[in-house]
């Protein structure tokens, strides 16, 4: 079997799975970070919207084989480490909004909140309502009209 | 030992719990109070109906009742209260608002209320029951007379051990103080005013006027955890030996293996540790998902036909058209008719978590972890699954990443007991989403035919006739019994059925229209399909024809929408939200061509609630381009009033007509399954087309009314029916033309290629990496 390393949230991790495992899997059934929901595997429901060196992504659509010793894995639990808080801005503004109902697509929406953000703000302007329609997230508690407002605040303090 | 200040308040019969600290039951006391009962507009009173008197929150409250005893809140050494909840939170915010109510009374913050879920306690009948919007209509009580109880009892104690006068104690936060400023904390008494002994006393609860927590908006007490990933689900859960498990289903609905003719095959995939033959299809057990997948893509499997191979959208409409009941004969009047039938096409009630259960079936024990409405029901079934009693199964409830009525029933927890049983090793079974939308429980279609009559200045009749495909009611209230009438013929045949019970329990209208007739019927069993509640039941439905006629009496009749339901709605409490949302919206505001405004009312859960949504269905944005997706009409503002009587948490209400809300925008637009020859198209979220960012109006308000009662209603499905009103309704006059079928959609062109059927499932993709940002 096939043996694989790469940096998850900040620290070197090791794994031995076959090379065409979806990296989800490698993540939640042998590494036990379950940050990242599982909600379709199909790369459309987002739930397990997660960033490489920086980047959405989500692994439920990348095999393990496909990443580099030095790719960094981000999850939801490694964020805020990514800020030096206990809770990264967008996360904070999920708090100030009240935004989860069962939470479950919530990790996945903050993932891609703060990369969509970042994309904006890279473009040298302030995220905007086309950008939010962009978000193909699914929400099926329809916390929609929160997160729009919540990563609204949220960009203000990235 | 003192008496406790006579006051004219109401007092409870609760009982102490013989325990190491103060544990304090409640016991049920009365019943709740149900809801207290123009210009040539001359509105006829309606004789009160069915649902009207007494409706399913108070058959499910009622069912409550005899146990409502049984549930117990605790005082800790450090100060703080525990309570285990028997319901399941699922994302509407039971968890926060018993938090709250236990605050209440205690006087302590939210924050030192522990509030974890209840393994299935089979003592509690039909109360262990998540259904019907009713956990805060049935628990209010019970949950603050135990918290009150608790309170008591430190009360006394510590009058015991200051040589002081119970009466004569203040408490705050937590904090017993004597009038000579000597203090003790709930901590300090928690175990020197434990019962030795289990005995009945008499609470007082606190006055709704003293209330400092209920009322007040209150973030969700999970809200932490949801954020930073640490909330964990059915999935997350490491439970030693329970490797990923997935089931091979057949090409079409309830279809059964007949061979498997690959097995040593796919025993041999890498990861691979079990594959075997279950009621539902072809088990495998793996190291990983992923490789249960690959495994279930790799199975050569014949299979027997399902209930309804030979069935499709087209083949049902004849069926349904042919049950409708016909109109009696209250319209034989000399009046104008209004006779409008409309279709609503299947719905999925998947929620994003997809089913999950972890079962660990030994010898002579089985133990289950999942997320499940009907807790009791699910021990039975396992218990009569593996031929135990059920004291040999232990359930433990999880919280569950939405649940929208899918919960109730419990196929997966039955899946995961035969693949641990058979395999003799712990598994965690789960649903591939392809599953979920194939072989998931769906409510059916139905048509809502209406025909009302009018004559001068008044409705003089209006009937309704509902038909559609028998739903699945089985999982009762939530224990065996009820779910065993639910099987007794004839089910969702007529006459007898408990689709009639509830139907007649949750249907009004709530105008003063005449004569006022509706009924339902139902074609083929319950067991033909994978039926069942989803939220907001048949008025999710009902409720769009009714509101939809209502706006065509109102034009035929010269009046306008708003000033039309305000004048025919039966009382002032109806009213009230009706003039608050229209305020609120600027109802009749200037709108330009191809965009207009909605309004629509609903009653139901112990409440009332009216909604305006603004819909533009100009052409610009109903061909806007998403990719993979469905655009069409957006509804660009939402304002929704609602009255629950009182509102416990009004920011965890907001939410939930939020989430109603959602649904009811793709329920009317986009959202629907098609069945083609035994089995549905859709396969995923891009063609399901549930509402999405694209499809979320820009604005929305909710507006909370004042208390206009002492006692809460339901909150969970309240937001469905009325929005999916107000939508159809804007959707009508911006386009003049009146909608007939929900979602719209339906019958255009599909808009994807459907998945293939064998194999069931879609590999995962390979390109994420391409589709960075």
């Amino acid at each position: 079997m096939a043996k694989h390393t790469f940096k998850l949230n900040g620290k070197r991790v090791h794994v031995e799975a076959p090379d065409n495992v979806r990296l989800l899997w490698v993540l939640r059934d042998l590494l036990g970070v379950t940050g990242p929901k599982y909600g379709c595997g199909l790369d459309v429901c987002k739930a397990c919207t997660s960033h490489i060196n920086g980047k959405a992504f989500n692994p439920c659509s990348v095999p393990v084989g496909q990443l580099d010793p030095e790719d960094e894995v981000t999850t939801i639990e490694g964020l805020p480490e990514t800020v030096g808080k206990d809770l990264h801005p967008m996360q904070e503004a999920w708090l100030e909004h009240d935004v989860p109902q069962c939470g479950y697509c919530q990790p996945g929406q903050i993932m891609a909140a703060v990369a969509k953000v970042r994309e904006a703000h890279d473009a040298g302007r302030e995220i905007t309502d086309a950008d939010l329609d962009e978000i193909r997230n699914i929400c099926r508690c329809g916390t929609y009209f929160r997160l729009r407002e919540a990563i609204k605040t949220g960009a203000q303090h990235m | 030992m003192t008496s406790m200040p006579e006051l004219s308040r109401r007092r409870f019969l609760t009982y102490v719990i013989a325990g190491p600290t103060v544990i304090a039951a409640a016991r049920w006391a009365d019943a709740s109070p149900g809801l207290p009962g123009g210009t040539a507009m001359q509105p006829i009173p309606s004789a009160p109906g069915a649902a009207d008197e007494y409706d399913l929150n108070d058959l499910l409250t009622d069912s409550t009742r005899s146990t409502a005893n049984m549930i117990t809140v605790t005082v800790n050494k450090d100060g703080t209260a525990s309570f285990a909840l028997p319901r399941v939170e699922t994302g509407q915010g039971i968890t926060t608002s018993s938090a709250m109510l236990i605050a209440e009374e205690l006087g302590i913050p939210v924050s030192k209320v522990h509030v974890t879920l209840a393994d299935a306690r089979p003592e509690l009948m039909m109360n262990q029951f998540t259904a019907g919007s009713n956990t805060t209509i049935s628990t209010y009580q019970p949950i603050r007379m135990a918290a009150a109880a608790a309170k008591q009892q430190m009360l006394l104690a510590a009058a015991q051990e200051l040589g002081v006068d119970a009466a004569d104690l203040a408490s705050e936060n937590g904090v017993v103080r004597a009038p000579d400023g000597r203090t003790m904390t709930y901590g300090d008494l928690a175990e020197k005013a434990a019962a030795t002994e289990t005995r009945q006393i008499e609470v007082e609860l606190a006055p709704t006027s003293t209330f400092k927590v209920i009322g007040k908006p209150h973030n969700r007490v999970d809200a932490r955890d949801a954020v930073t990933g640490r909330k964990k689900f059915t999935m997350d859960h490491d439970i030693p030996g329970a490797l990923p498990t997935m089931v091979c289903r057949p090409p079409t609905i309830k279809g059964t293996v007949k061979r498997v003719n690959n097995i040593s095959h796919v025993r041999a995939m890498p990861g691979v540790t079990h594959v075997g033959v279950i009621s539902t299809g072809v088990a495998v057990r793996a190291k990983t998902f992923g490789q249960c997948i690959d495994a279930i893509r790799a199975l050569k499997v014949t299979w027997n036909p399902g209930t309804a191979d030979h069935e499709s959208d087209k083949t049902l409409i004849p069926q349904l058209k042919a049950a409708e009941r016909p109109f009696g004969d209250v319209a034989d009047v000399n009046g104008n008719i209004i006779d409008e039938s409309f279709t609503f096409w299947w719905k999925s009630n998947s929620a994003l978590e997809p089913n999950t259960a972890i079962a660990d079936v030994r010898k002579d024990k089985a133990t289950i972890w999942s997320s499940l409405q009907s807790p009791i029901y699910a021990q039975k079934q396992v218990a009569d699954l593996l031929g135990f009693q059920t004291s040999q199964v232990t359930v433990h409830v999880l919280p569950g990443g939405g649940a929208f009525g899918r919960r109730m029933f419990n196929d997966v927890v039955l899946e995961a007991t035969e693949a641990s049983k058979q395999f003799g090793v712990p598994v965690k079974l789960m649903w591939h989403r392809t599953d979920e939308f194939r072989a998931g429980r769906v409510h059916p279609p139905a048509i809502s035919h209406v025909r009302a009559a009018y004559s001068g200045g008044s409705v003089v009749s209006f009937e309704q006739r509902h038909t559609g495909v028998a739903t699945d009611w089985t999982m009762g209230f939530g224990e065996p019994i009820t779910s065993m009438m639910a099987t007794t013929p004839p089910n969702g045949q007529g006459d007898a059925g408990y689709s009639q019970t509830v139907w007649n329990l949750t249907i009004n209208v709530p105008y003063d229209f005449g004569e006022v007739d509706h009924a339902i019927n139902e074609i083929k069993t319950y067991d033909v399909f994978h039926t069942g509640s989803v939220r907001n039941l048949y008025s999710a439905d009902a409720a769009v024809a009714r509101e939809l006629v209502v706006d065509k009496l109102a034009k035929a009749m010269g009046h306008d929408p708003y000033a039309f339901r305000s004048t025919f709605l039966k009382d002032d409490q109806s009213r009230g939200v009706l003039h608050a949302a229209a305020k609120a919206a600027r109802w009749g505001r200037h709108m330009p061509a191809g965009t207009a405004q909605g309004i629509a009312f609903h009653k139901e859960y112990h409440g009332v609630i009216a909604a305006v949504a603004e819909i533009d269905c100009r052409p610009h944005t109903v061909h806007r381009h998403i990719r993979q997706a469905v655009t069409g009409p957006r509804v660009t503002k939402l304002v929704i009033a609602v009255d629950v009587g009182l509102p416990i948490n009004p920011r965890g209400l907001e939410a939930q007509m939020m989430g109603g809300a959602m649904d009811a925008i793709g329920q009317i637009l986009t959202e629907s399954l098609h069945l083609h020859n035994g089995n549905f198209l859709e396969g995923s979220w891009d063609d399901y087309y549930y509402t999405r960012e694209w499809n979320v109006p820009k604005e929305i308000k909710v507006i909370v009314m004042p208390p206009s009662s002492d006692t809460p209603g339901g909150a969970g499905e309240f937001g469905v029916a009325v929005t999916k009103s107000a939508v159809a309704c804007a959707l009508a006059r911006a386009t003049a033309k009146t909608p007939r079928e929900f979602p719209i959609n339906h019958d255009d062109p599909l808009p994807f290629d459907p998945f293939p059927t064998v194999p069931p499932i879609p590999q995962s993709p390979r390109d994420g990496l391409q589709h960075t940002y």
